[in-house]
């Protein structure tokens, strides 16, 4: 079992909806979030191209926060998704600079804290809270060992590119074209 | 034109607009460790060569400054920890994948070694200290048996710790300024010079000052070397260490690198050192002083300056 995301840079159209979803759903402190909204224009006008991506942890297959933590507190879970272990970190911002992406903060009480794929949602058998507030659907999450699943299909069908690949993590977020 | 920004907003403290999550104690942490690594190996090198006599300040003053140095580093990787009373999961977990973690473990183990050492001079550099209890002298004795044997596993662990204090940062791929191999050397003979830089300020013996002078021109001659190689191969390397590069070639650290730590960390202490060598007066006091504000320097704008270099997307 492995887990990941597919999103739609054609249809998503910026709304946000996903960020205030997260931060609802997982009680994020106010001025931090675990997901974003980014834009990316290339071009002058009337020559522009935009893309809109919903960015978050990629839970890496080779995730160097994991790597480098001296406690063991950032590990894998199930289906390869990334968590912090609270009371096991002891805060020295090791995975915040080991991550290519900066997907992690330090929390207002200590530990570091990032996007988790909403598990307790996940291992409930529903999609994460950023995935299913989605207005225009553009978020497909699921388990891409199992050939049947929605992401895989998704995949075989349209071109899609990761963030960053050449910083050689693996990202298991992957943005259709 | 290409255009980034955020739809959603994002401005995460510490992390926005750009990462700086590591304060000012990194830096001295590393620099106290680099500081100790030097004294230590110095002082090991020095004893398994058997020169004891002629090496009086290194030998035997200068590693009373270890213990102070490698106890100081680590209250600064204390305060530098967001949560503070976890600390101690740092030992009670042991995974070797973890530059930090392995680092850790190397203090635990150097700074007992430092202390047996400078205490098994204590009362030969204190002549009225007193050890109170029966078995210290015990172990004393013991210790001032064993040097030899306590020299070996110190300029080991003198080597790794210097050495550490640089794949500290190396380790992270996230970060292309840090992300080169040649910062674990780099930073070991740094440490080096800045312990050698130390014992000039202690020595009084002018032959003693003489051997160590000539050690530190070295380590300045290698340090230089490294420095142009690390900037050279991030030159022939991807889009990402170029532009970590154009943080010294033209970017905003252009001014503090080269003048602060180039010049007068090293280019001109070198010179004083050399024009010291040829027969001219110059106080030592000076280049020594002018290696060790240098290295501190350079530890500083190496770790805010990694900070600041990322992948692009």
């Amino acid at each position: 079992m492995r887990y990941a995301m597919a999103i739609d840079t054609r249809k998503c159209v910026g709304c946000s909806d996903c960020v205030v979803a997260c931060q609802t759903e997982n009680n994020v402190p106010i001025g931090y979030c675990r997901d974003w909204v980014s834009e990316t224009v290339i071009g002058t006008y009337p020559n522009v191209n935009i893309e809109l991506r919903s960015e978050r942890c990629n839970h890496c297959d080779n995730a160097p926060c994991v790597r480098c933590c001296p406690t063991g507190a950032s590990h894998f879970e199930e289906g390869g998704i990334v968590t912090v272990t609270h009371h096991k970190c002891i805060g020295c911002g090791a995975c915040i600079q080991s991550c290519p992406y900066e997907a992690r903060y330090s929390h207002p009480d200590g530990y570091v804290d990032k996007c988790t794929f909403c598990l307790h949602r996940v291992r409930q058998g529903e999609l994460p809270a950023c995935v299913s507030v989605c207005p225009t659907k553009c978020m497909h999450f699921g388990d891409i060992d199992d050939p049947n699943s929605d992401i895989v299909n998704v995949l075989k069908n349209r071109k899609f590119k990761s963030l960053a690949p050449e910083a050689g993590t693996k990202p298991q977020i992957f943005y259709l074209l | 034109m290409k255009e980034e920004l955020f739809v959603s907003g994002r401005n995460i403290p510490n992390i926005d607009p750009y990462l700086n999550i590591w304060h000012w104690q990194i830096p001295i942490y590393l620099f106290l460790g680099g500081l100790a690594a030097g004294l230590l190996f110095l002082a090991g090198l020095y004893t398994i060569l058997g020169k004891e006599k002629q090496m009086q300040a290194t030998v035997k003053i200068a590693p009373f400054l270890v213990p102070i140095a490698l106890i100081l580093g680590l209250f600064m990787l204390f305060l530098d920890l967001k949560h503070k009373l976890y600390f101690w999961q740092l030992y009670t977990n042991i995974r070797l994948e973890s530059p930090m973690g392995w680092g850790a473990w190397v203090l635990m183990i150097i700074t007992p070694i430092s202390l047996v050492w400078s205490g098994s001079y204590m009362r030969e550099v204190f002549p009225k200290w007193d050890w109170k209890f029966k078995f210290l002298y015990t172990f004393e004795a013991w210790a001032i048996r064993n040097r030899k044997y306590i020299a070996w596993p110190m300029v080991i662990y003198a080597v790794i710790l210097g050495i550490y204090t640089g794949i500290l940062l190396s380790a992270f791929n996230a970060r292309p300024l840090w992300n080169t191999s040649i910062l674990g050397p780099l930073f070991l003979v740094s440490g080096m010079s800045t312990g050698a830089a130390c014992i000039l300020l202690l020595s009084k013996d002018h032959e003693e000052k003489k051997i160590i002078g000539k050690l530190d021109l070295l380590f300045i001659v290698v340090e230089l070397f490294f420095i142009t190689h690390m900037i050279m191969g991030f030159l022939a390397g991807s889009e990402v260490q170029i532009s970590a590069a154009q943080l010294f070639l033209g970017g905003q650290f252009t001014v503090s690198f080269w003048v602060f730590v180039i010049v007068l960390g090293l280019l001109f202490p070198a010179l004083l050192e050399v024009l010291e060598l040829i027969g001219y007066k110059v106080p030592l006091v000076l280049p020594a002083t002018m290696i060790l504000i240098g290295g501190l320097i350079f530890r500083f704008i190496m770790v805010e300056a990694g900070q600041i270099t990322r992948y692009l997307y």
